[in-house]
């Protein structure tokens, strides 16, 4: 039988790999982007399951509007991006610290 | 599939729609348009990847430990109970969401708006040499910048 515990923990999992992710890839802002949307899905997880287990729908319409955040997210971040890789030729993390704050 | 198992049908399908047809074109669109290079990934990969380990390994553990563990009496105790057949997610979603929640609802929307305004105008560019019209020049054009009286005298023999 699934319980909420099988689906906390898958979300656990995939959250942990977006963050390996993050960690792992020191190259290209595009699987930096898919890492984040992954996190975003794996909060997703959770707030459904936890929605399901109370029986309120309030969470499964939190979802939904983090669904609409994560692909706006996804369209400015990629737009950002495009800009980006036609000002300097590459997308490397490593060559990006130029803004010496 | 997994969101289908606890009945969140609407969401469930949304999810796919919205991963499928928008983020996964936005992103094969951007990565055709981009042609990277990528030979040296393989050092880094190998550089990076102790330490992702160890932190993704430590959160999972973590949060394994407190949900499967600790809180596994509390939390299995209350099964998600299958709702009556004629309950309807998409139904008790659009309740909620055009009465009580339409203000967020409607900024959901400008959200998206938002979306396309920055994307749209982040990557425009104006490419010199282009031939378009400007309209408000031709409709601010007056009679003097076009037309000119030559005056022809008559008297010419020919």
């Amino acid at each position: 039988m699934i319980t909420i515990s099988h689906y906390l923990v898958l979300a656990a999992i995939l959250f942990s790999l977006a963050v390996a992710g993050i960690f792992i890839n020191r190259k290209n802002v595009i699987l930096l982007l898919m890492c984040i949307e992954l996190m975003l899905l794996a909060v997703n997880f959770n707030f459904i399951a936890f929605s399901r287990m109370l029986g309120d729908e309030l969470g499964q319409i939190f979802v939904f509007f983090i669904l609409t955040v994560a692909a706006s997210e996804a369209a400015i971040g990629l737009a950002i991006l495009v800009v980006l890789f036609r000002t300097r030729q590459s997308i490397n993390v490593d060559e990006l610290g130029t803004l010496k704050g | 599939m997994l969101w289908l198992l606890i009945e969140v049908e609407f969401l469930a399908v949304v999810l796919v729609l919205v991963y499928v047809g928008a983020v996964m074109v936005l992103f094969l669109f951007v990565v055709m348009m981009l042609d990277v290079q990528s030979e040296s990934l393989k050092d880094d990969f190998n550089r990076y990847l102790p330490m992702g380990l160890l932190l993704s390994s430590v959160i999972v553990i973590e949060i394994v430990h407190v949900v499967w563990f600790r809180s596994r009496d509390v939390i299995s105790v209350l099964l998600p109970q299958s709702k009556p057949e004629s309950y309807s997610n998409t139904q008790a979603l659009g309740g909620l969401l055009y009465t009580e929640h339409v203000y967020a609802f409607e900024l959901a929307g400008v959200i998206l708006l938002l979306a396309i305004v920055a994307a749209i105008s982040l990557t425009m560019r104006r490419r010199p040499g282009l031939k378009v019209q400007n309209i408000s020049k031709q409709v601010q054009v007056k009679r003097e910048d076009r037309v000119r009286l030559v005056k022809v005298s008559p008297s010419k023999d020919s």
